[in-house]
């Protein structure tokens, strides 16, 4: 993956999207990265199996504005909180979104732990954009 | 493929095998009380080549279609008790899902595992687990089904291990081990090692339950998930028979009879919400394996040229907004299944974009299936819309798209499938395919042109507030972690490192068969992780290309 010069302007929004762990349903985060594609933002997409550490080190590589996982095999709750401490102590302050299935009562627990937004099953595109552009520009 | 018309049977043939049928003790007439002949049309019939109106010349008069609902969550404790539930409430087949530690190769103790144990399965470390979620259930009288693929042989022998301490012998185990490794390429992910030694793996065990397990179904050559991933019907079937395909030219390379293994080989497919491309899809699956088998693989027993399958309502169709209505969604899906004559159902529970079912939900879905086979009538006539232009077309129509892809894997793999589905999964051709059809569905709906209710419209309701969930306890991942390690402490590990370097011997020789040492390791108590370790060293792991 060729590294973009710093630009601390960042005319485009980008966004590392990856499968956190071992859960291989793929077919959401697909959808997604080709919407935020196509919505003009600069998609970095993973793959399946990654780590907390190689999604940070990503994020700092590819100087993302964004992270965004998907979860479908409920570790959401044990997954987000390790995802957003791994990057506190990388000192990374860049909006996690997650999408997937998260059963609402989970949503204010996410939150409180610091998620910037979540998007569930079937979130139109516009959601899931304006979901991004959202949660980068409560942190610019 | 040529037609071959005169070697079809006669409506006398038909008639003679209907009459040696035994039939189930029920009246087959309408609810008004008009009597109905058990098909209708003329030959080819139900039961004669080449299977396109059904396998069986009686249809769902002989036997309905099993009623097999998958579960799993949790300690195998929790696990075996929703099994004696489903027993209790007229399910005749049990079907166990695993947790995604489980699915990968990986022990509950494993750093992977953070998180997943127990959630979206059980979770199995040691035979001890394969235990209890078996405890109490005569595995000599229930037929069960094992959705594992990456490390089946390791779940296939703790299960002939369970068998045994139960006084079963494995050749009176009935069930199926999913096993269809290719399709984890392509669609669900959950490979270990690289596509050719994986399949090594898939025709050891296809040899050791041939010789070994008459009842047993070595591999369930599953389209369920490529269309879960996204595909078109007609994509879910032409991958999912060219995997078959592939797996049926890896066995006669290595000299095995295609009548004896053609005949364990069994197919999953997803049962969609278009009722008559489902329809059309299921027929034309029975109809191209026939001909595949016979012609291109010389099969000469009609029994290794049935395409007998397992339906499942599609988990992707099923929506967290409105999730009652999920219930009408399945109704119509497993009707859809009854129509194309498949062998066994599992029917979604209406909760599961939210979370796993509830026991209620499962119930319900359950329900949902028994409604179908004994209220609608539906079960009296085998193929009931065999004959009806729209379903005979849509047929047809499935079987060209299936062709032109199989065209394109021939030339792919210079005149073999097999050789072509490996360079499909390389060349990213199946997950390519796949994300575009998931793409373009997505957009159809986003802009409007599809309607989903209660996604894009009819949304009064949405705001109705959350049904009851399954919750997973979280002390399920500490528990499950002291369970293993109460058995690694236990165990002799002498026994299990020699068991191990065995596997690592076998692994390393391709003339010898895998199954024997690895039923070895798991009554040692050797782990999953440890089992799939000891391969992992000789075969490398699989790594994708993150393409989108």
């Amino acid at each position: 993956m060729a590294i973009e010069s710093t630009d601390t302007e960042q005319p485009t929004i980008r966004v590392v999207l990856a499968k956190l762990g071992l859960d291989g349903h793929d077919r959401g985060i697909k959808v997604v990265a080709r919407i935020l594609r196509d919505a003009g933002m600069e998609v970095i997409y993973l793959g399946l199996r990654q780590t907390t550490a190689s999604i940070v080190a990503a994020a700092e590589e590819e100087d993302a504005d964004a992270i965004g996982l998907s979860m479908h095999n409920a570790g959401h709750l044990a997954l987000a909180p390790s995802m957003l401490a791994a990057l506190d102590d990388a000192d990374l302050d860049i909006p996690l979104i997650i999408g997937g299935i998260i059963p609402e009562a989970d949503i204010p627990v996410l939150e409180d732990a610091g998620v910037a937004a979540i998007l569930g099953p079937g979130a139109p595109a516009e959601e899931v954009v304006a979901a991004v552009r959202g949660a980068v520009a409560a942190r610019a | 493929m040529s037609d071959d018309k005169q070697a079809w049977p006669s409506k006398s043939d038909w008639q003679r095998e209907y009459d040696a049928t035994r039939l189930r003790d029920v009246p087959f007439e309408t609810m008004s009380g008009v009597p109905v002949d058990p098909v209708y049309g003329d030959a080819p019939l139900p039961g004669q080549y080449p299977f396109t109106r059904g396998l069986h010349a009686a249809g769902y008069r002989s036997r309905l279609w099993t009623m097999r609902m998958f579960a799993g969550f949790g300690t195998a404790e929790d696990t075996n008790a929703r099994f004696k539930e489903i027993l209790r409430n007229g399910g005749t087949g049990l079907s166990t899902a695993f947790d995604m530690p489980t699915l990968m190769g990986y022990d509950s103790d494993s750093p992977w595992a953070l998180g997943e144990v127990g959630r979206a399965g059980v979770a199995v470390d040691t035979l001890r687990d394969m235990e209890d979620l078996y405890a109490d259930i005569d595995l000599g009288t229930v037929s069960t089904s094992m959705t594992i693929n990456g490390p089946a042989a390791a779940l296939l022998a703790m299960y002939i291990a369970v068998g045994e301490q139960g006084g079963v012998a494995k050749a009176d185990l009935a069930g199926t081990i999913q096993n269809d490794i290719l399709k984890e390429y392509q669609a669900q992910k959950e490979y270990i090692y690289p596509p050719r030694p994986s399949m090594r793996i898939v025709t050891d065990m296809i040899r050791y339950t041939s010789a070994e397990m008459p009842k047993w179904h070595p591999v369930s050559i599953s389209g369920y998930h490529i269309r879960e991933a996204g595909s078109t019907a007609g994509q879910e079937l032409a991958f999912t028979l060219a995997n078959g395909f592939a797996y049926v030219e890896a066995a006669l390379a290595e000299g095995q009879d295609v009548n004896q293994f053609g005949r364990r080989l069994s197919f999953f497919f997803n049962a969609h919400s278009d009722f008559f491309e489902e329809i059309g899809k299921f027929r034309a699956a029975r109809r191209i394996w026939a001909r595949w088998m016979k012609e291109r693989y010389g099969a000469t027993d009609e029994r290794a040229m049935m395409c007998r399958f397992h339906t499942q309502t599609a988990g992707v169709s099923l929506t967290a907004q409105q999730p009652e209505n999920n219930i009408a969604r399945v109704a119509i899906q497993a009707l859809s299944a009854a129509l194309g004559g498949t062998q066994s159902l599992h029917t979604d529970s209406f909760d599961e974009a939210l979370a796993l079912p509830t026991e209620k939900a499962a119930r319900i879905a359950l329900r949902t299936q028994q409604v179908v086979a004994h209220e609608t009538g539906v079960t009296n006539v085998a193929d009931p819309l065999g004959g009806a232009p729209y379903v005979e077309w849509m047929t047809d129509e499935m079987e060209r798209q299936a062709e032109a892809v199989f065209a394109h894997l021939d030339e792919l793999g210079n005149g073999s499938i097999l050789e072509g589905v490996y360079a499909g999964i390389d060349n990213g051709y199946f997950v390519g395919e796949i994300a575009d059809a998931s793409y373009r569905f997505e957009r159809e709906i986003n802009n409007d042109q599809r309607i989903i209710v209660g996604v894009n419209e009819f949304t009064d309701g949405n705001e109705d507030g959350e049904t009851n969930l399954l919750r997973i306890d979280h002390s399920v991942e500490e528990l499950q972690r002291k369970r293993l390690e109460a058995v690694k402490q236990e165990r002799d590990s002498a026994a299990v490192e020699a068991s191990l370097a065995a596997i690592r011997t076998a692994a390393a020789d391709p003339t010898v068969n895998l199954m024997p040492p690895i039923i070895d390791a798991v009554k040692t108590y050797a782990t999953e992780e440890e089992i799939s370790n000891a391969m992992r060293d000789v075969f490398g792991t699989y790594v994708e290309q993150a393409i989108v």
